[in-house]
């Protein structure tokens, strides 16, 4: 037989077969669950099981994050994509699933299911979180210096010198005036805290970035800028990123691959451009759509 | 003595229950033991948690030594003897080396303790990390995983401000190199003399309503930074005017006779015996 014309299967390969952070099955609940829902497959009320009234925030969703990429999560408000970052960074403990992150135990150890210390250390050495909402990141009541030294000392940071010199360092990074280290966050505008949360995930430079809907309330020319600076992390220090939004606009500028969320489970995922191009689920459509 | 109260005030199930957090206070070095702290005669942050861990520790032979921020006769030190004499009738003293249980606010004596001696301090604030997270379930869990980040972002955040740690008092200590202790509102001075001390150290926090200890011999290390290390209170070129020690913990006052002001022994009892001559030159 002629082998050209035999159809040839496409399958879409990583060149580095080593992801920095690779999530298998995530799921989040919230209550017993039932035999009803306990399957996946099992049809809900949007994310509420309708025999037991379980919320299924986040429903066996994987992802893969390679090096110096950044990934997209869309979603519309309540489809669990802070539930999702959240259980990442542990601020919150998944029912199920595997995190494996690259840096820790070169990928083998479940980090979800390591000691409370381990955990802590895999946050503190090798994640870096900015919130959405800044108060959840920062410590209103300390110097914007300590809260960037805050993560340092986490990590075993012992000398104030190296800790000072690092929080100038990175202040400036983010284009705050250094005359205003010694302020509390508490004094500053939504997007100079947005940007002191930057610097504080930045300390260790870590090389897992999540960023919880960085710009949402940001004025333009500010959402400008914080865009500008993810784009020059991820060029000059080779950070891997996820990106939660709810602003297609931002997923479109930032991110390489995009995951789409809908009621806690991943509708569609693929290359950011193709999403944007050639959008297959519903809902996805809807969402591009809406857009322009 | 009448009769119209237990031995020591408190009836017994209660100073067993203490007796209990003090026991698994003094087998984990520095862990806060929770405990039901119970109303006493004087008021809650008056020293009512050192005031039951005497009351469940002494016993008919004993002798007690009260002192206030190193003075044996302050109103609080006087009330707090007169009613652990009127309800045990043990002997009461003021020479350190004489009493074998002292109760303290705020001072460790001077003269070094012996493992035949009890000191208890009273706590006002048990919880080091109480400033960086006000829930008690998050300190908790804090102390649980040995999560010290708190304690030392508070000593940054002062040297930042102020190129120094301002810690007057309280500076927060690592017990045993596992639990980072209130070592109470002792001068910073005092936090050396924890260190490895002959002495069994017990504090309570009445309010608070904690116990914890810091058994003898048990290694005691106040929080510093590499390039800013712990600093004890500097009294350069000072002496007491009563006796004219150096190199003691020295307070200032105002000399009732010329109006200057002057600097004089925090510890009454040590300045005292030295003038009387029984307590040596060191």
């Amino acid at each position: 037989m002629d082998s050209k014309s035999a159809p040839v299967p496409v399958e879409h390969v990583f060149r580095d077969d080593a992801p920095v952070l690779k999530v298998t099955g995530l799921s989040k609940r919230f209550g017993a669950g039932c035999s009803y829902c306990a399957d996946p497959e099992a049809k809900l009320e949007r994310n509420i099981c309708p025999v037991c009234g379980t919320v299924h925030a986040v429903r066996n969703v994987s992802l893969e994050v390679h090096p110096g990429e950044i990934l997209g999560i869309v979603g519309e408000s309540g489809s669990g994509k802070s539930t999702l970052m959240q259980c990442l960074y542990f601020d919150q403990d998944p029912t199920e699933g595997t995190m494996n992150v690259a840096a820790y135990d070169g990928g083998v150890a479940n980090c979800f299911t390591v000691s409370r210390q381990q955990q802590r250390f895999i946050r503190d050495r090798i994640f870096g979180m900015v919130y959405q909402n800044p108060y959840l990141g920062l410590r209103m009541n300390f110097s914007s210096l300590s809260n960037i030294a805050e993560k340092q000392i986490a990590a075993g940071g012992r000398n104030v010198h190296r800790m000072v010199e690092r929080g100038e360092e990175l202040l400036g990074r983010v284009k705050i005036p250094l005359r205003r280290k010694q302020d509390p966050p508490r004094a500053f505008s939504g997007g100079m805290q947005q940007r002191v949360q930057i610097a504080k995930a930045l300390s260790n430079e870590p090389p897992v970035l999540f960023l919880d809907e960085v710009t949402t309330g940001l004025d333009l020319s500010v959402q400008a800028r914080v865009l500008d600076l993810i784009l020059q992390l991820r060029r000059d220090l080779g950070v891997s990123m996820v990106v939660v939004s709810h602003d297609l606009g931002v997923i479109r500028l930032l991110a390489d691959r995009t995951v789409v969320m809908l009621d806690g489970r991943v509708i569609e995922h693929g290359l950011t451009d193709q999403i944007m191009q050639d959008p297959q689920h519903a809902y996805t459509q809807e969402l591009v759509y809406s857009l322009l | 003595m009448r009769k119209n109260y237990n031995f020591a005030f408190l009836d017994e199930g209660s100073k067993r229950e203490i007796r209990r957090a003090i026991l698994k206070g003094v087998a984990i070095p520095g862990y806060q033991v929770p405990f039901a702290s119970r109303e006493m005669p004087i008021g809650r942050g008056w020293g009512t948690g050192g005031l039951q861990l005497t009351l469940s520790c002494i016993g008919p032979d004993d002798v007690l030594k009260v002192i206030d921020q190193g003075s044996d006769a302050s109103v609080n030190a006087v009330s707090i003897r007169g009613l652990v004499h009127e309800t045990t009738g043990v002997d009461t003293t003021t020479r350190t080396q004489d009493a074998t249980l002292i109760q303290s606010r705020h001072r460790i004596p001077e003269r070094p303790l012996t493992r035949d001696q009890l000191l208890v301090l009273q706590v006002p604030t048990p919880e080091p990390l109480r400033t960086y997270e006000p829930r008690e379930t998050v300190t908790r869990r804090l102390h649980a995983e040995a999560e010290y980040t708190g304690a030392y972002l508070e000593l940054f955040e002062q040297i930042v401000r102020y190129g120094t740690t301002t810690t007057g008092a309280d500076h927060p200590v690592m017990v045993g190199g596992r639990y980072v202790m209130a070592p109470s509102p002792i001068p910073r001075y005092d936090n050396a003399r924890l260190n490895m001390a002959d002495n069994l150290t017990l504090l309570g926090a009445g309010r608070e309503k904690k116990i914890y200890a810091v058994p003898p011999y048990t290694r005691v290390e106040s929080l510093a930074f590499d390039d800013y290390p712990f600093v004890t209170e500097e009294f350069e070129g000072a002496c007491c005017h009563v006796c004219g020690a150096t190199g003691v913990y020295l307070t200032q006052t105002v000399d009732p006779v010329t109006g200057e002001q002057v600097w004089q022994c925090s510890d009454t009892d040590y300045c005292a015996q030295r003038v009387s001559g029984e307590q040596g030159e060191e």
